[in-house]
């Protein structure tokens, strides 16, 4: 009797399912269409569409016109970067926000952004820029985690609880150095710079930092994709998660890692982008609903298209490029105090 | 199958028991009493392998049915989805649920009698069904041990009753190692082989159940006098519960 009506009903949410990920397949789509041809030179659609399949089947002879030069040596690899780091960021911090059982954690409540953001600031400081800023950003994006790790872990076992104080503590740690190395910089030269890359930007993107930013931000994805089941099982408390068979702590780690991967590219190829990671899965929770299974992907896709349109308007707005971290907060921060209100009242009325 | 040999838990310099020895084999329902703060939650945490021990050690299968007196799931999904974590163990790492994991969780409902709750969302349920629900997960694990924390702590008396049924019908399968923890000594009447009791400062004692069910034994375990009463039921056959004495009043 049950599944005679068990089974309409799942039916009915798959297709909504399907109809929510196909429109999210095709805002990206349009986001990256829309990114490609605004700008102080706009392209047409079909011209885009045109000069990447010329620009995939022969690379050597399509850059004579101008308009291929933008497309496929400005535009491209810069609208693939953004896209990939808001899909990297989004996923983040989806599934910090599982492993914690709390909304409002971010790849910033483990101190990865603020480690991430020392080790590019002393590589600016030192006049560095490219893949050892990228190394030296990984480098202490990852030190921080394994600080907060040391300092979390109490009597063998790592409580929730104390990661996130513990991430606090070194976040803080590594914001202080942030501002030693811009107090001793030099203000004519590296100071600016710093300031600059701390804001956020893809300004500086090509097909070399793409290769840069494409392996960490791949694996981190494809490590969370994979774990996308447990997630619902690491968002239990740890005393059920075990009786089931999980093992909370080595697993949260891998969690930890792969985010840190993901976290510290994207700090070290664009600087901090703030608000994606809290704001989108939000977002993709109110589309999907909160099995990982489907949020994951929503996660990816809405981060990625979201994060493509705001780069957009960031160089495109105005004369002058907005810094990217600016308009995903002056966006990000009313959206999540509408969303914060309304989980609230949900709560209240549940 | 599930239990613990000459083990011992301490906080510091605090001891909770020491050198507690009992074995629950498959067919068995035992039933754990004892006054708050003795540590019966401890022992079951020391059992399932939460807690360390101090001294001594512990048998049990890889996962036992562990059913935690509130699930801690707080994401909007249904109650199928909540029995299917059960799988866990049997999908790995990277592992996906696929329509046999499913198949093994409608299986379960359909053990507990809740087949109903399977599309119903678990964040929306009643305590008593969000039970049935966790009770489901226990059995979908495919463990032979079952482990009830306080399994009618927070329940109305309709559904302590059809806990309990369910809990002595498990028992009488006689195809499951059965443990349970409960403050009333009529559920262990109702649903248990054995009993073990944790007495007030320090000390166990084990055997079964109309050994440890007596009147003496429990005014010693809760320090309050407790005595059989008959009560008759509907078609005139009587039965023995045993009540204590609240606020001096002599019941019954």
């Amino acid at each position: 009797m049950s599944d005679v009506v068990a089974e309409p009903v799942a039916h009915r949410f798959s297709v909504l399912r399907v109809g929510v990920f196909g429109a999210l397949v095709l805002a990206l789509l349009a986001a990256i269409l829309f990114a490609i041809s605004a700008g102080r030179f706009s392209v047409s659609v079909p011209r885009i569409i045109e000069i990447l399949i010329a620009g995939a089947f022969s690379p050597a002879d399509s850059l004579g016109a101008m308009d291929e030069r933008i497309v496929l040596l400005v535009r491209f690899p810069r609208v693939l970067l953004a896209a990939l780091s808001g899909a990297a960021l989004a996923v983040g911090g989806a599934a910090l926000q599982g492993v914690f059982r709390n909304p409002l954690v971010s790849p910033q409540v483990l101190g990865i952004s603020q480690g991430a953001a020392f080790g590019g600031a002393l590589a600016l400081l030192l006049g560095f820029s490219g893949i050892i800023l990228l190394g030296l950003a990984f480098f202490f994006g990852l030190a921080a985690l394994v600080l907060v790790g040391a300092l979390a872990r109490i009597n063998g076992r790592t409580e929730v609880i104390t990661v996130i104080l513990s991430g606090m503590v070194i976040g803080a740690l590594f914001g202080a150095l942030v501002s030693i190395v811009q107090f001793i910089a030099d203000p004519n030269t590296s100071l600016p710079a710093i300031v600059y890359w701390l804001m956020g930007s893809f300004s500086t993107a090509t097909w070399a930092r793409l290769g840069l930013a494409v392996p960490g931000m791949a694996v981190g994805l494809a490590v969370i994709f994979l774990l996308r089941y447990r997630l619902n099982l690491l968002a239990l408390e740890d005393s059920e998660a075990r009786s089931l068979g999980v093992n909370p702590d080595k697993e949260r780690w891998l969690v930890f890692i792969a985010i840190s991967l993901m976290t510290g590219t994207s700090v070290a190829v664009a600087g901090i982008i703030g608000w994606i990671g809290l704001v989108i899965p939000h977002a993709a929770r109110i589309l999907v609903g909160e099995d990982h299974r489907v949020l994951i992907p929503a996660s990816a896709l809405l981060g990625a298209a979201y994060l493509t349109f705001i780069d957009t308007l960031a160089r495109t707005l105005t004369a002058a490029e907005i810094p990217l971290g600016v308009l995903t907060a002056l966006i990000g921060a009313p959206v999540f105090g509408i969303l914060l209100r309304r989980h609230f009242k949900e709560v209240n009325r549940a | 199958m599930i239990g613990l040999e000459n083990a011992s838990v301490a906080f510091g310099p605090r001891i909770l028991f020491k050198d507690i020895a009992f074995n629950v084999p498959v067919g068995r329902s035992m039933a754990i009493l004892g006054p708050n703060g003795r540590g019966k939650t401890t022992l079951l945490r020391a059992l399932l392998g939460f807690q360390s021990l101090a001294t001594g050690r512990r048998f049990a299968p890889k996962v036992a049915g562990y059913v935690p007196q509130h699930g801690s799931s707080q994401a909007k999904l249904t109650g199928l989805e909540i029995v299917v974590m059960g799988r866990a163990v049997h999908l790995g790492l990277f592992g996906q649920p696929t329509a046999k994991d499913r198949e093994a969780a409608e299986a379960a409902l359909v053990q507990v009698g809740a087949c109903a709750l399977a599309d119903l969302r678990y964040d929306r349920m009643s305590g008593g069904q969000r039970q049935l629900v966790l009770i489901a997960r226990a059995l979908a694990t495919g463990s032979p041990a079952l482990v009830f924390d306080e399994p009618t702590s927070a329940l109305d008396l309709g559904n302590q009753s059809r806990t309990l049924e369910l809990l002595d019908s498990l028992r009488l399968r006689r195809d499951f190692a059965i443990i349970f923890t409960t403050h009333d000594p009529n559920h262990a009447l109702a649903a248990a082989d054995d009993v073990l009791l944790m007495m007030p400062g320090g000390g166990e004692i084990s055997g079964p159940v109309d050994e440890m069910i007596e009147p003496e034994r429990l005014s010693q375990l809760y320090g309050v006098p407790m005595r059989w009463v008959e009560v008759s039921g509907p078609t005139g056959e009587t039965r023995r519960a045993i009540l204590p004495a609240f606020a001096g009043i002599e019941a019954a």
